[in-house]
């Protein structure tokens, strides 16, 4: 009697459950998705809660992780948990070729022209621009680097270097301090000499390199003195300086990420979509935000509004003048067509 | 029964059918009581299908499913299967590569086809994508149009990658996880020297698990003895103390151990406040912090089972010993040493295989050349999703327990713990 009841209650359980799931996916509140942690407060603070209140509208948050396995995951199970989300490059450029994510209608959110170049894809919008640049403790070092050139002299600059334990980025790093113009490094490293050219040259300070995995150990290196320069994201640095430990940035060929906002192809919520978009490419809105998280911003007139003292920190103008832009199509044709096989490459190099 | 026998000349002995129904009756309730248990084992089956053999499974068929080709380049698969590789194949086959092209193109599966080919010939991905882009101006002569869009298609080694794939399942990915490359002849070869980097992975990570478990026995013994021999007060202490790091999470303990041991830390602060060293130690971004923290990590899994088996060693044993003639170590060697064997197994195989699986230890305090099999399953499963490699690691980590476990039960006997 006691297992009847039992299992009339599983199954009770289970249409609950059921219904509850169903009803669910038709009726969920609009969802955006980000990195979380602290830069995501910050995107609720000038973005989600105000956009929620203009609209009179729940906006519900969630996680992204990065990388594809959670795209792959809901192309697999045909689900689409979240309407809009914040990705990296080649995810961009895969999802937008899968037709996972929607391609933009400019017409829906602003003239292209109103953003700086690396701000605008098919399928995406920009949402920072992050600069990754050599910085230093000048506490520790006994002259200061000037080029990138510098970062591989070890008699200049003697002492332990932070690198990104990646090969994209840090690549063509290494053959823009070698010589290559900015404009000719995917040229060059498209050749097998010039691939062998990059390794040779971070060869040359190998048993001093030490790998960051995260964006807030270099920071912590040049504080405690692990390291006396480092590769490091200038949004990182800011926030270190408003502690006050003054460590200096080099801006010359800085390599700069632009996150975008896509919008889900399938999502039930294209039109708050493209609304959120739209709110968010406000220059004033955008301004505001580099005041927590000092990344640069894709809208031309932000920087009108950013205090000059901020603008010092910021991937912006003269700063990315001569930058390296990793979402360019150069960059990302030659990342999807080797990644694989230069990942390997890159893993076996560095156990050695 | 017994007792219905006994009792038999009082009573009418049960006719044939009353038997029958009887028998009848106890069956069902037998039946009713096993599927009561059975229910009640229910949760128990279906949580291990649900969470463990079902991930499993999926793991074993992804290392070795390679539906990408067959199912989204239909006609290239069926246009190559009677090719034999030596020249370019013929305008049918370039036709159907139009085609698949074109329909893959417009149905947006063409990438995911791409990006597998582009496992193992770079380049393949961009060749593929652009033969769609224009996949809807190419007329007949078909070899002609698509020579003349990418010359690439010139080349025998993507025609050769192509007719390697037209098979729904492939070794390629447990090949490739142990530095091997398949070719579209389905003969092995080595992989191109820069390009291995799996086996020495693997060796990496059975040696750091080795060190990392001897280090365990050789500072968990005498704490694990130490207790069991302690008085209950002191001991319920110690086993406290031995515990107290599972109420920290391991990111947290790893991130502790970044702090103590980096150039500025406590460890080199100390030592050089003391004048011991005048240059700090290099102690974390290489393999020792490695090998310090994972010690620290799983020294409990090593002590508890050494305590639990220790605890129930009388100490008369060892006096006994003792009074027949042996020395300490004699005695500590053939009397007690024995009897801590299936304790010592039970820990050994514990911290070994807890020790196989790490990833962020060794990634947060490792340097370039101490990350270990998990850094690169993390790096295929999340990042890249190519789960067919990260399937083919685990499937070789896996492996490797496999083999231990044996090993183990040997060693444990009869009173250690069997999972089967």
């Amino acid at each position: 009697m006691l297992l009847k009841q039992g299992w009339a209650l599983v199954a009770l359980a289970t249409a609950v459950a059921g219904v509850t799931i169903a009803g669910g996916v038709q009726a969920r509140d609009f969802t955006i998705a980000s990195w979380g942690g602290g830069y995501q407060d910050s995107q609720r603070k000038h973005f989600f809660k105000p956009f929620a209140d203009a609209k009179g509208i729940r906006v519900l948050e969630d996680t992204y992780l990065g990388g594809w396995a959670q795209f792959k995951a809901m192309q697999e199970t045909n689900n689409r948990p979240w309407d809009v989300v914040q990705v990296e490059t080649s995810e961009l450029i895969r999802g937008c070729e899968e037709g996972l994510f929607l391609k933009l209608d400019w017409s829906r959110i602003g003239p292209k022209d109103d953003f700086i170049a690396p701000a605008v894809a098919d399928c995406g919008l920009g949402v920072v621009v992050v600069s990754q640049l050599v910085a230093w403790n000048p506490k520790l070092t006994k002259a200061e680097p000037k080029a990138l050139a510098d970062f591989f002299d070890l008699q200049k600059i003697p002492g332990k270097r932070g690198l990104r334990s990646d090969p994209k980025g840090t690549l063509e790093f290494a053959l823009m301090a070698d010589g290559v113009d900015v404009k000719d490094v995917y040229k060059v490293m498209s050749t097998k000499e010039g691939l062998d050219r990059a390794f040779a040259k971070l060869d040359t300070i190998k048993p001093q390199i030490q790998w960051w995995e995260a964006g807030a150990q270099p920071p912590e290196w040049l504080i405690s003195g692990d390291v006396v320069m480092s590769t490091a994201y200038n949004g990182r640095i800011a926030n270190a300086n408003k502690e006050g430990h003054g460590l200096k940035m080099m801006w010359t060929n800085n390599v700069l990420y632009v996150d975008k906002w896509v919008i889900f192809a399938d999502s039930a919520n294209v039109d708050l979509g493209y609304e959120f978009l739209k709110f968010f490419a406000d220059p004033k809105r955008e301004a505001a935000f580099t005041e927590d998280y000092t990344y640069g911003q894709p809208h031309k007139d932000a920087v009108k509004y950013i205090k000059p003292a901020v603008l010092e920190a910021l991937p912006a103008g003269e700063h990315i003048a001569d930058a390296l832009d990793t979402g360019g199509s150069e960059s990302v044709e030659f990342w999807l067509d080797h990644s694989d096989e230069i990942f390997e490459r890159w893993t076996a190099w560095k156990a050695r | 029964m017994a007792n219905q026998a006994a009792s038999g000349e009082a009573l009418p002995a049960p006719g044939g059918a009353q038997r029958l129904a009887l028998k009848l009756n106890l069956r069902r309730a037998e039946r009713r009581r096993k599927l009561r248990a059975y229910a009640l084992i229910a949760p128990l089956f279906l949580f291990l299908g649900a969470f463990f053999l079902v991930p499993l499974g999926s793991v074993l068929y992804f290392s070795v499913a390679n539906p990408e080709v067959v199912e989204l380049l239909p006609r290239v698969s069926a246009a190559l299967r009677g090719w034999d590789g030596q020249a370019l194949p013929d305008e049918a086959a370039f036709a159907a590569l139009a085609e698949d092209a074109r329909v893959g193109y417009d149905d947006k599966t063409l990438p995911k086809v791409a990006l597998r080919l582009n496992y193992e010939v770079g380049g393949f991905r961009s060749l593929l994508m652009r033969t769609g882009r224009g996949a809807e101006r190419y007329r007949a002569p078909y070899k002609q149009a698509l020579l003349e869009r990418d010359e690439r298609w010139g080349e025998l080694i993507y025609w050769r990658t192509l007719k390697g794939n037209t098979s729904a399942f492939t070794l390629h990915y447990l090949l490739q996880a142990v530095d091997l490359d398949l070719q579209w002849d389905n003969s092995i070869r080595l992989a191109p020297p820069d390009q291995r980097l799996y086996i020495e992975n693997l060796l990496r990570t059975l040696w750091i698990a080795l060190v990392v478990t001897l280090a365990c026995i050789l500072l968990g013994y005498p704490v694990a003895f130490l207790i069991a021999t302690a008085e209950p007060r002191w001991a319920q202490l110690l086993i406290l103390l031995v515990l107290l790091p599972f109420w920290t999470s391991l990111l947290v303990r790893t991130a502790a151990w970044v702090i103590v041991l980096q150039k500025g830390g406590i460890v080199n602060h100390t030592l050089m406040a003391v004048g011991l060293i005048d240059e700090p130690l290099a102690l974390i971004f290489n393999r020792t912090g490695v090998y310090i923290a994972m010690v620290h990590i799983l020294l409990p899994f090593m002590i508890l089972p050494l305590y639990s088996v220790m605890k129930g060693i009388p100490p008369e044993h060892t006096r006994a010993a003792a009074s027949l003639g042996a020395r300490p170590w004699a005695a500590f060697l053939t009397v007690y040493l024995p009897q801590t064997m299936p304790g010592l197994a039970a820990g050994c195989l514990l911290v070994y295989v807890i020790a196989l699986g790490f990833y962020v230890t060794p990634a947060l305090i490792g340097g370039g050349s101490d990350q270990m099999l998990a850094y690169l399953i993390a790096e295929f499963a999340t990042n890249t999703a190519n789960w067919g490699l990260a399937g083919a690691l685990a499937v070789l980590l896996l492996a490797c327990i496999a083999v231990l476990y044996p090993i183990y039960q040997r060693f444990a006997g009869a009173g250690g713990m069997r999972l089967g």
